[in-house]
């Protein structure tokens, strides 16, 4: 380590487009949630919109899990990335044009969705939806953001790699990977493709882009983000950083192939669907290594928990993490499945896992990270973050035991049949007898909802009390 | 299921190109003091907020 070169003028860190993304992530998150909650009210009440097609539930449902993954989680990732991976290389970003770039590029790719999707151009691909010019735009605003990070850790200070960035980077490439594969069109217009695989084929590829993006998007990356911001609000080191490195690599080693547990009892080979049983059961050991290695880190300081609602959202956000993937390994066996599939018990999961998982410790670290980007160490009202805290866990739990109840029951009622085989009931009688549940999974979706804005309304008095000044790295650099 | 002679090969390359990122890794000395690089992100120097800054 050269030390004499470092004494020159202060270096500042890179911090414009991290508060830019941050703040996004906040207000895109208001927006995909409120859509949410729109197309939870059109379940229970059909004719709230009165037919007018670009607010039907087909169209705005892809709005909202486009900007609920992508919008809202996707800024979270890069605005924690970017603040993340400078911090532990101790250097300010590489290119911060090209950073401006990623932060200006995705938000063109959101409101193309957001205009698009509801005027109905849609591919047709769940979560893939985009049509083709969108697509290239995320493939080039991806390439730049990957040249961002990965030219950060190349000019790296510290020699070691933080576990966290190891996350972000597997979540960088192996989204690249997926989108350009799984979105491979031919187009026959400006806003009108077709898919290049057919058939099962086209299937499989949607579900291994379709489960490894969750593998990536909404695993890989949050863990990321779980490595850097609970030691940091813990103020301890992670339980075991040797855990942390097993994690990682088991991780990633045995996630690409989970995906066909989509498709049990489909075209697909049924031994393709017994591969992707088997991978998704393997991923449950290192999914709890995982998650209680973070909760561990409180290990000892347990009080912490009882008086920071940050730590709170956090290590409740572990909690979420550990019950969906046990929970998801026990779907993706095939008679578990055969009663799950295709009933509101796989809303009630992806729900434990985005509400409970992702958006906690997305929240949790924004927390953390924004008053720190203005200047501040803490938000404007504390007590404000338990009430978000406590409306939001009263929001998920309602939602996912309201799903819970109705998916089991309406496999049940799907599979009930009488003596002479006829079924017992129609599909109307289980619609009918799915109300009530929609009804309270509709509160529970406004209650979160509530403590998104509780949360918009803290960090604009925030950002009003503070200031973004530019903060300086270190000079000192013990380790090397 | 011709679908996967590209998925199997790619992840033939994927598993490859980890197996060599990991052997970098573990040759590079990334992994050879544990306990100090978990610590590490908690040195009072890496914390950048100046106590000018704070409100």
């Amino acid at each position: 380590m050269a030390g004499n070169a470092q004494l020159a003028a202060p270096v500042n860190y890179t911090d414009e487009a991290v508060r830019g993304l941050a703040l996004a992530s906040v207000a895109w998150g208001i927006v995909g949630m409120l859509v949410g909650v729109i197309i939870a009210a059109l379940l229970a009440f059909p004719d709230l919109t009165h037919g007018i097609s670009w607010l039907s539930y087909g169209r705005l449902r892809p709005l909202h899990t486009n900007a609920v993954i992508f919008a809202f989680g996707g800024c979270a990732l890069m605005a924690t990335s970017f603040h993340v991976v400078q911090r532990t290389c101790q250097v300010p970003l590489f290119l911060p044009w090209l950073a401006k770039f990623v932060f200006w590029g995705w938000q063109v790719v959101i409101i193309a969705a957001a205009i698009t999707l509801p005027l109905g151009f849609t591919q047709g691909k769940e979560y893939a939806e985009l049509e083709w010019p969108i697509d290239i735009l995320i493939a080039v605003v991806w390439v730049a953001y990957a040249i961002v990070f990965f030219g950060t850790i190349g000019k790296r200070k510290v020699r070691h790699i933080y576990v966290a960035n190891w996350f972000f980077g597997a979540f960088i490439i192996a989204v690249a990977l997926l989108h350009i594969v799984n979105s491979a069109a031919m187009p026959v217009s400006l806003l009108k493709s077709y898919s290049a695989y057919a058939g099962v084929q086209d299937a499989m590829v949607q579900w291994w882009y379709g489960h490894n993006a969750v593998g990536f998007f909404l695993t890989a990356g949050f863990l990321g983000m779980m490595y850097y911001f609970i030691p940091k609000q813990a103020e301890r080191p992670v339980y075991s950083y040797r855990l942390s490195i097993v994690h990682f690599w088991a991780l990633i080693f045995t996630y690409m192939w989970a995906g066909p547990h989509h498709l049990h009892y489909t075209a697909l080979p049924d031994w393709a669907q017994s591969v992707g049983m088997v991978f998704s059961l393997v991923l449950l050991a290192p999914s709890w290594g995982g998650m209680i290695n973070g909760m561990m880190t409180l290990s000892g300081a347990w009080h912490k928990l009882r008086d920071d609602p940050i730590l709170k959202f956090l290590i409740v956000a572990l909690s979420f993490y550990g019950m969906s993937t046990f929970e998801g390994p026990m779907m993706s066996i095939k008679t578990v499945n055969a009663l799950s599939h295709y009933t509101d018990w796989g809303i009630a999961h992806v729900h434990s896992g985005s509400l409970g998982w992702v958006g906690f410790i997305t929240v949790g670290s924004l927390y953390y990270l924004i008053p720190r980007m203005f200047g501040r160490t803490t938000m404007h009202s504390v007590p404000a973050i338990s009430l978000h805290f406590w409306i939001a866990t009263l929001g998920v739990v309602l939602y996912i035991a309201a799903m819970w109840i109705a998916g089991v029951m309406q496999g049940m009622m799907w599979r009930a049949v009488n003596p002479d085989g006829t079924l017992v009931y129609t599909f109307v009688e289980s619609v009918k007898a799915t109300w009530p549940f929609y009804i309270v999974r509709l509160v529970g979706g406004i209650l979160y909802l509530s403590g998104m804005c509780v949360m918009a309304w803290n960090v604009a008095m925030t950002i009003r009390s503070g200031r973004a000044l530019p903060s300086s790295i270190p000079q000192h650099l013990a380790f090397a | 299921m011709e679908i996967l002679y590209l998925l199997i090969p790619l992840s033939a390359v994927l598993v490859l190109g980890i197996l060599g990122v990991f052997a970098w890794a573990l040759h590079g000395g990334q992994f050879d003091d544990l306990e100090q690089h978990g610590e590490q992100i908690l040195d009072a120097a890496t914390d950048s907020l100046d106590p000018h800054q704070g409100c």
